[in-house]
C-alpha cells in the first residue's frame, strides 16, 4: 500500500499577511499555469500571455471593456460576499440576474413610451426587484421547510433561463426582428448612460463602486451587518444573542438577489440594449469566484472583479489571434479558483512529516492525538 | 499481593526529566514522577498545569521532547499507546469513546489489540465486573447506559488486559456522590492486589480521602510531593494555586420578590438521547442565588435552552421573568425585561471566537447604548469592553484581542462580567467554573455573590456540589428532568443531593429513617 509520510497540522496562529497574499501568490501561480499551458499547446508563452493579458487593455476602448465586464461581477460579487459571510449560499445569482433582466427589460417594452424620462429609474427598480423576488423563493422555503438554500437557489438557474427563452420565442419577440428570438431594441431613454465616450462601459460601473462603499458601511458599522457576520461565524453565539437566523437568511438572500437583479438589467440596458436568449456568459456564477478571491471584502472584490474580467477579455483576445478554443477563459478561473482554494488551505495548516512509526491502534488514542494541546 | 515479582523499592514507572513543548506553551517542563507498586498516586494541578500532557507521554499518545521512562527499573520507549498496554498501562480517559450503537461487548472487542468475539468476552466482562464490584451487562447497548455506568464499561475495558498500571483522568466529574463512593472501593481494591493507579484529579477532598502520595504541578513544574492526608484543603490549594486563596463570604440577608418563576414548566427535548422536562416549578427570589445541581444529561440543557428563550414554551405563563409573561418570548425580549445568560460553552456560544473583545460586548451589550439607530457606536463598546477587563482582571492583549487567543478561564471572567455589567435583575449562568482555575473561579463566585448582595435574582447550573454549598442560598436538584423542591443549602449534605440525584424524593427518605431510628 502507498503511504506517504506527510501529514496536515493546523497551525497554531495562522498569519494574516498571509491570509491577505493568498489571492495574489494565486494569481501568480495561475500566471505560471497558463505559460505552460501555452507552451503545451504550442503557442509562445510570453507572446500568448502578452495577448492575453496586455493586449486586452492597452486602448482606452479596452479599458473600458473591462470595466463593462467588471461591474456585472462586481455587482453580483458584493451581494454574495455579504450571504456567504453570514453562512447563507446563494448560488443562484445567475438566475436572480436573469430575473432581474427580465422584469426590468419587461418595463421598457411595455412602458417604455409611457414612462417618458422616468423609464431607466423605474427599469433599475424593477430589475433589483426581480432579482430579490427570485432570491426570496428559496428564502422561503429555507425559512419554512429548512431546504437547502444552495440547491434551490441554483435550480432555479436554470428554470430563470429557460423562462426568458421561453417570452423571447413567444410573446416578447420582436414582430419585426425576422422571426429571431430577441425583443425589439430598447428606446434612447431606456439605456444606460455611457461612462465616456469611445467605451462601451456604463454608469452601472459607478453604481458598482458605491455600492461597494455601502457593503463596507453595512459590514463594518451598522448592527444589522454585524449580525449577519455573528450568524456566519458563529451560529450558536447568534442565537444566544437572540438574533433572528430567519431574518438574516431572508436579509442575505433578498440582498444579494437585488443586487444580481441590478446586474442583470444593467447588463441588457446598457451593452446589450434588448433582451435576448443568452445575456450573460456566467457572470452569476463567476462572481462566487470574484467573491473569494476578494476574501469577501469590498475592495478586494472591486480588484477581483477586474481581474475576472481581464480574464474574459483574455479568453476573447487569444480566441481570435492564436485561435484557441473558447475554454481557455474558463480554465484560467478554474486554474485561479484551485490554486486559491490550495493556498488557503496552507494558510491555516502546514504539511508536517509523520513523526509516529505506528499508527494508533485503539479509537480513543486515535481521537487522542487529532485533539490541539491542552 | 498476588504473584508480585519486583520489589516495593523499584517505583513500577519512574519518569525522569520529562520536558514536552508546544507551539505556544511549555507543557511539560523537567518533570520527576515515581508510582510505586500498588500505590494510588494523585496528580494535582489546576487545569493548564501539564498533568493532561503528562499522561498522554506515560500512555504513549505524545511524545516527550526530553527526559526518560523506566518501567519497572528497564529503561522504555512508549511510542504509542499499543507499546503501553503491551507494558501493562491503562488508561481510563475523561471523555468516553464508546460506540452508542453497539453493545458493551462489541464495544470491548473493537478496542483490543488482539482480534476476539465479542461473544467470547461477554464470560470475562462478567467475571471481572463481578470481582470488582463493577455490574456491567455485556450485551446492553451503549446508548441507553448513564454515564456512570459508561466509565464503569471503561474501567472494565483497562482491566481485562490486567493492567499493572491504571491511569486515571478525573474519573469522578461525571458521577454522583454514592457513584464516586464505589469507584473508591474499586481502586482500593486493585491496589491492594498490586496494582498502582495514577490518579489525575483537582478535587482536594477526593485526593485526600484515596490517595497515598501526591505529586502537584503548577505551570508544567513539579512543585511539590505530599502525603494528602497529612495536609489539609487549603495547603494542597496553595501548592496548586502558588498563593493563598481567599474564602467566598456568603452572608445570609432577606431576599426580595420574586423575579424569575417557572410555573409547571413541560418542555419535549429537541435532541436525539435528549431530556424532556417534566413538570419543574422553581422561584428564584431578588437577592437570592438558587443553584441546581445535577449530572449533565438529565435535563439541563432544555432547562437552560427554556429559561434562555432559545426554546419557546408551549405556554407564556410557565417562565415569569420580573412578573412578566415570557414563556413565548425570544431571547432578544427576554433580556429586555432584565435578564442576562452565562451559557454553558465559552467559545462559540457565550462569544464569537474570531471577533475581537470589543466585538463580543458588542453581542449582547447592543441594547445598553452601544447602538443608537442601527449604527455602532466603536467607542461605546470598546470601553466597555475594556472595562470589563480591567473590572474583572481578564488576562488578555486588551480590548481587540480575539476571544480565542484567551484561556477558558479569562474568557469566562469576560462573558460573565459582561453579563453582570449591563445590570440585569435576572441572571442565569450555567457552569461558572467549568475548567476555570481555582483562582479565577473563587473571584467568579465572589462576582456573583455582589451581585446577588446588590438585589439581584440569580440562577446558578453546575455539577460541582462544593461549588453549589459555597454559593446558593437554596439548592434544587434535576434529575431525569424533574426538579426536587428547593432547600435551603444549609439543610443539605452531599448525601441528600446524592439520594435527590437518584430521583428519590427527600422527605420519603427522611421518613424511612425516622421510622428506624422510632
Amino acid at each position: 500500500m502507498l503511504s506517504f509520510n506527510l501529514r496536515l497540522e493546523k497551525r497554531p496562529l495562522p498569519s494574516s499577511t498571509m491570509r491577505i497574499a493568498a489571492p495574489l501568490l494565486a494569481s501568480v501561480a495561475m500566471l505560471i499555469t497558463g505559460l505552460l499551458v501555452f507552451a503545451a499547446l504550442g503557442k509562445d508563452p510570453l507572446n500568448a500571455l502578452y495577448e492575453f493579458f496586455v493586449v486586452p487593455i492597452n486602448s482606452s476602448y479596452g479599458v473600458g471593456e473591462l470595466l463593462l465586464k467588471a461591474t456585472p461581477l462586481m455587482l453580483c460579487a458584493l451581494g454574495l460576499a455579504l450571504g456567504f459571510k453570514s453562512n447563507v449560499w446563494n448560488i443562484g445569482a445567475e438566475g436572480q440576474f436573469t430575473l432581474g433582466a427580465i422584469a426590468g427589460g419587461g418595463v421598457a417594452l411595455f412602458w417604455g413610451p409611457a414612462l417618458g424620462k422616468l423609464v431607466l429609474p423605474a427599469m433599475l427598480l424593477a430589475g433589483i426587484l426581480g432579482g430579490m423576488g427570485w432570491a426570496a423563493i428559496p428564502a422561503l422555503l429555507r425559512t419554512r421547510f429548512n431546504t437547502s438554500e444552495i440547491l434551490v437557489s441554483l435550480m432555479l438557474v436554470y428554470i430563470a433561463q429557460l423562462y426568458l427563452t421561453y417570452l423571447l420565442h413567444g410573446s416578447w419577440r420582436d414582430p419585426e426582428g425576422f422571426n429571431f428570438p430577441q425583443s425589439k431594441g430598447f428606446d434612447e431613454n431606456a439605456t444606460l448612460p455611457l461612462l465616456f465616450e469611445g467605451g462601451r462601459a456604463t454608469i452601472a460601473f459607478v453604481f458598482a463602486l458605491v455600492l461597494a462603499a455601502a457593503s463596507w458601511f453595512f459590514s463594518t458599522k451598522t448592527f444589522a451587518g454585524y449580525r449577519m457576520v455573528v450568524s456566519g461565524l458563529a451560529p450558536a453565539a447568534a442565537a444566544y444573542a437572540g438574533f433572528n437566523e430567519k431574518r438574516n437568511i431572508w436579509l442575505a438572500l433578498l440582498i444579494s438577489g437585488a443586487t444580481a437583479g441590478l446586474a442583470g438589467i444593467c447588463e441588457v440596458a446598457g451593452p446589450i440594449g434588448r433582451l435576448q436568449p443568452s445575456i450573460s456568459p456566467g457572470y452569476g456564477f463567476a462572481a462566487i469566484i470574484v467573491a473569494f478571491v476578494g476574501r469577501l471584502h469590498p475592495l478586494g472584490i472591486v480588484l477581483a472583479s477586474l481581474l475576472m474580467a481581464l480574464l474574459y477579455l483574455g479568453g476573447e483576445s487569444v480566441q481570435l489571434s492564436l485561435q484557441l478554443p473558447s475554454a481557455i477563459t474558463g480554465l484560467f478561473q478554474g486554474i485561479l479558483l484551485f490554486y486559491l482554494l490550495a493556498a488557503d488551505l496552507f494558510v491555516g495548516f502546514r504539511l508536517r512529516r509523520k513523526v509516529r512509526d505506528k499508527p494508533p491502534r485503539t479509537l480513543s488514542a486515535a481521537a487522542e492525538t487529532i485533539q490541539p494541546p491542552a | 499481593m498476588s504473584g508480585e515479582v519486583t520489589t516495593n523499592s523499584t517505583p513500577r514507572l519512574q519518569l525522569r526529566g520529562i520536558g514536552k513543548r508546544y507551539p505556544t506553551v511549555v507543557a511539560n517542563d523537567g518533570i520527576d514522577l515515581a508510582v510505586h507498586v500498588g500505590e494510588i498516586h494523585a496528580l494535582l494541578g489546576e487545569n493548564g498545569a501539564g498533568k493532561s500532557t503528562l499522561m498522554k507521554i506515560a500512555y504513549g499518545v505524545t511524545q516527550p521532547d526530553a527526559g526518560s521512562i523506566e518501567w519497572q527499573g528497564a529503561p522504555v520507549k512508549i511510542d504509542s499507546p499499543a507499546v503501553a498496554r503491551r507494558l501493562g498501562i491503562g488508561m481510563v480517559f475523561q471523555h468516553f469513546s464508546l460506540f452508542e450503537t453497539l453493545t458493551v461487548a462489541e464495544n470491548i472487542a473493537l478496542s483490543m489489540d488482539k482480534k476476539v468475539e465479542p461473544s467470547a468476552l461477554a464470560q470475562r466482562i462478567r467475571e471481572v465486573s463481578q470481582r470488582y464490584g463493577l455490574p456491567v451487562d455485556p450485551q446492553r447497548l451503549t446508548h441507553g447506559m448513564s454515564v456512570g455506568e459508561r466509565q464503569r464499561v471503561e474501567i472494565v475495558r483497562c482491566l481485562l488486559q490486567s493492567p499493572r498500571l491504571l491511569i486515571m483522568d478525573e474519573p469522578t466529574s461525571v458521577l454522583t456522590p454514592q457513584a464516586v463512593l464505589t469507584l473508591f472501593e474499586t481502586l482500593r481494591r486493585l491496589a491492594q492486589e498490586g496494582v498502582s493507579i495514577l490518579y489525575i484529579s483537582h478535587k482536594l477532598d477526593e485526593i485526600r480521602a484515596l490517595c497515598d502520595t501526591a505529586t502537584i504541578l503548577r505551570n508544567g513544574k513539579v512543585t511539590g510531593t505530599c502525603i494528602p492526608s497529612t495536609e489539609s484543603n487549603q495547603s494542597l490549594a496553595r501548592m496548586m494555586v502558588g498563593s493563598e486563596l481567599q474564602e467566598c463570604q456568603l452572608i445570609p440577608r432577606t431576599p426580595g420578590p420574586t423575579q424569575l418563576e417557572l410555573t409547571n414548566l413541560s418542555l419535549a427535548t429537541w435532541a436525539p438521547f435528549g431530556t424532556h422536562l417534566q413538570d419543574i416549578n422553581l422561584r428564584v427570589r431578588a437577592g437570592e442565588i438558587v443553584g441546581i445541581a445535577g449530572i449533565s444529561g438529565n435535563g439541563q440543557k432544555e432547562l437552560l435552552a427554556a429559561l434562555s428563550g432559545e426554546m419557546v414554551c408551549n405556554d407564556s405563563g410557565q417562565v415569569r421573568i420580573c412578573g412578566q409573561h415570557a414563556g413565548k418570548l425570544k431571547p432578544a425580549p427576554r433580556r429586555d425585561l432584565g435578564l442576562t445568560f452565562v451559557p454553558e460553552e465559552r467559545l462559540g456560544r457565550g462569544a464569537v471566537p474570531a471577533m475581537s473583545l470589543t466585538d463580543n460586548a458588542l453581542l449582547t451589550g447592543a441594547r445598553s447604548g452601544m447602538v443608537r439607530h442601527g449604527l455602532i457606536n466603536k467607542n461605546i463598546a470598546s470601553n466597555f469592553a475594556r472595562d470589563t477587563i480591567a473590572q474583572f482582571q481578564v488576562k488578555c492583549g486588551g480590548a481587540d484581542a480575539t476571544a480565542d487567543s484567551l484561556s477558558g478561564g479569562n474568557l469566562q471572567k469576560f462573558i460573565v462580567g459582561r453579563e453582570i455589567k449591563l445590570a440585569p435583575k435576572v441572571m442565569v449562568v450555567a457552569q461558572p467554573t467549568w475548567g476555570v482555575d481555582v483562582g479565577a473561579a473563587q473571584m467568579i463566585r465572589q462576582a456573583l455573590i455582589d451581585l446577588r448582595d446588590r438585589e439581584v435574582a440569580l440562577l446558578v447550573i453546575s455539577e460541582e456540589l462544593d461549588e453549589l454549598f459555597m454559593m446558593c442560598d437554596y439548592i434544587a436538584v434535576l434529575a431525569q428532568g424533574r426538579l426536587s423542591p428547593a432547600y435551603p443549602s444549609t439543610d443539605l449534605t452531599r448525601e441528600s443531593i446524592g439520594v435527590l440525584m437518584a430521583g428519590s424524593s427527600l422527605e420519603k427518605t427522611n421518613a424511612a429513617q425516622e421510622a428506624v431510628h422510632a
